[in-house]
């Protein structure tokens, strides 16, 4: 079976002008994404993670290098694809039911038929009974989990997500990460996945991609051969440590 | 528990305007100040039972100006703050013209208004708009501004046209800044309207108050200002009756505001 390249950024360099002043933030960055693959970008802040993201979704024209989506060129051009921001983005005003369903109404599906599917995932992302809530009466994690099934409803298998676990403590933070691999296992679609933690990176990961400081350019790239499905006790094995040993090398 | 505690904030205030009439009252009494300087509160009260049929439909007429002229300046602020918002030109051109159309004194601006368009509903229900318009427009303008231009990455990324980023990213966004112009036009509008009337009108409590003034009859005139006064704060109120409807995900912060 030939692997299929879902998405390649091809020598990515990217700029932003703020106030006169020109800040350079990527310089020649090259990644792919294979289909149905893990893939973790990790770097420290500032180095252009995000932006990375923006460009892959084709929200940014970078100054030079190309954005490839399955084979096609789409540099510069918004594409349908599953993005979550940093900030989960939730809009206040509607309410979880409402905000999931909106890749499906953005797509055409009639109302009640979206608001029926996304009721139906409720459970799998540990949110039934919820559906007519506000996003301001959930908590953090469940937060990040209504912005997650709002991702995995877009009809595209690219998901691009941006430290979807930032803000959580380290236990639900564990919790999300391992209920986050089983929805992947379940669903293989090719993620990009963004992250300052370099354990988290290692989990989930089937491949890193080092990112230097900014102006970011590629460091090193990891393959992680760790067996799937990985689960808790992976992190206490010596493989792991020497995952982790040459990942913050890297980063140093 | 909540009504308990908006009543017990609002007792000073309350103890305070029955003092100021009860003063009222007697001082008018003692030194018996003829009724055509200043009438005794009782009097305006006497003034407001005995005549509610005709205030109530002169009120009629200035609330059918004030209605009619709101919902306009509403669907042209709306209307013009969203093109403003797509075109960035059409913003640079007319915004500053909108703040500089602040500084025309409507005093002025009515007369020439009831030349145009006679002494009919017209030209109270554009007094109206005109008045109304600026807070609605400008507010909105802010509003769409401040839409977060990430909302709307998301939603290219969803493939969402540019009616669905509207109706599911600006316009709520906008609505919080929506409702607080709505807040101050709504008072303003009863001003509006009456100002109109003033220069020219067959029915309103804007002419209504002209004529009590002009017959001496001042228990009348300030019967007239109460009931003023009580519709702008039913139009306050309305407003914002209406935002919390509309906004309903609001309705925590407003709890946490009220106390
Ligand atoms: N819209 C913008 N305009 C100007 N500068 C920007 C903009 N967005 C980001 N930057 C700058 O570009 C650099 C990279 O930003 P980016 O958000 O991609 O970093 P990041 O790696 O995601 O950081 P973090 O890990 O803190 O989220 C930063 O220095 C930031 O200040
Ligand atoms: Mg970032």
């Amino acid at each position: 079976m030939r692997v299929i390249e879902r998405l390649r950024l091809d020598t990515i360099s990217s700029t932003y002008i703020s106030g006169g002043e020109i800040l350079p933030v990527l310089d020649c960055i090259s990644l792919t994404v294979k289909e149905g693959e893990f893939v973790t970008v990790i770097g420290p802040s500032g180095c252009g993670k995000s932006t990375i993201l923006r460009i892959a979704a084709g929200l940014i024209k970078p100054d030079q290098g190309e954005v490839y989506k399955d084979g096609a060129i789409i540099t510069g051009r918004p594409q349908l694809v599953g993005y979550m921001p940093q900030q989960a983005l939730l809009f206040p005003w509607k309410t979880l039911k409402q905000n999931a369903a909106l890749p499906l109404l953005a797509s055409g599906t009639a109302k009640d038929k979206a608001y029926e599917k996304v009721e139906k995932m409720l459970p799998l992302f540990g949110l039934d009974g919820f559906a007519n809530y506000y996003p301001n009466q959930l908590s953090g994690g469940m937060k990040q989990r209504a912005a997650l099934l709002r991702t995995m409803m877009v009809d595209s298998n690219i998901m691009l997500l941006d430290e979807p676990f930032a803000a959580l403590d380290a236990l639900t933070r564990g919790k999300m990460q391992d209920w986050l691999m089983q929805i992947w296992e379940q669903f293989k679609r090719s993620v990009l996945f963004v992250t300052h933690s370099i354990d988290e990176a290692i989990y989930l990961s089937d491949r890193i991609y080092v990112i230097s400081d900014r102006p970011g350019k590629n460091a090193i790239e990891q393959k992680i051969d760790l067996p799937r499905p990985r689960r808790i006790k992976v992190l206490a094995t010596a493989e792991f440590a020497n995952y982790k040993q040459l990942l913050y090398k890297a980063l140093e | 528990m909540k009504k308990w505690g908006n009543t017990a904030k609002r007792l000073p205030a309350i103890i305070l305007l029955a003092a100021i009439i009860i003063f009222l009252e007697l001082v008018v009494r003692i030194a018996q100040v003829p009724g055509y300087i200043l009438p005794p509160p009782s009097e305006i009260a006497a003034a407001l039972i005995d005549n509610h049929a005709l205030l109530l439909s002169h009120t009629g007429a200035t609330l059918s100006a004030v209605v009619s002229g709101l919902a306009l300046a509403i669907v042209l602020a709306v209307s013009l703050s969203l093109a403003m918002d797509r075109w960035r030109g059409l913003k640079e051109a007319i915004y500053p013209i909108l703040v500089i159309s602040q500084a025309i004194p409507i005093f002025a601006l009515a007369p020439i208004l009831l030349i145009w368009f006679g002494v009919g509903l017209l030209p109270k229900i554009l007094i109206v708009t005109l008045v109304c318009f600026f807070p609605l427009a400008v507010n909105l303008v802010e509003g769409f501004g401040e839409v977060d231009p990430e909302a709307i990455d998301l939603m290219k990324t969803m493939k969402a046209d540019n009616w669905m980023i509207i109706r599911s990213v600006k316009l709520p966004s906008a609505m919080p800044y929506f409702f607080s112009g709505l807040k101050i036009a709504a008072t303003y509008s009863v001003l509006g309207a009456i100002i109109g009337e003033w220069l020219g009108a067959r029915a309103g409590l804007g002419i209504y108050m002209l004529r009590a003034t002009h017959s001496y009859r001042l228990s009348h005139l300030f019967a007239a200002i109460i009931v003023v006064i009580i519709l702008s704060l039913l139009m306050f109120k309305m407003a914002e009756l209406t935002g919390r409807v509309a906004m309903p995900w609001q309705k925590e912060k407003n709890n946490i505001m009220e106390g």
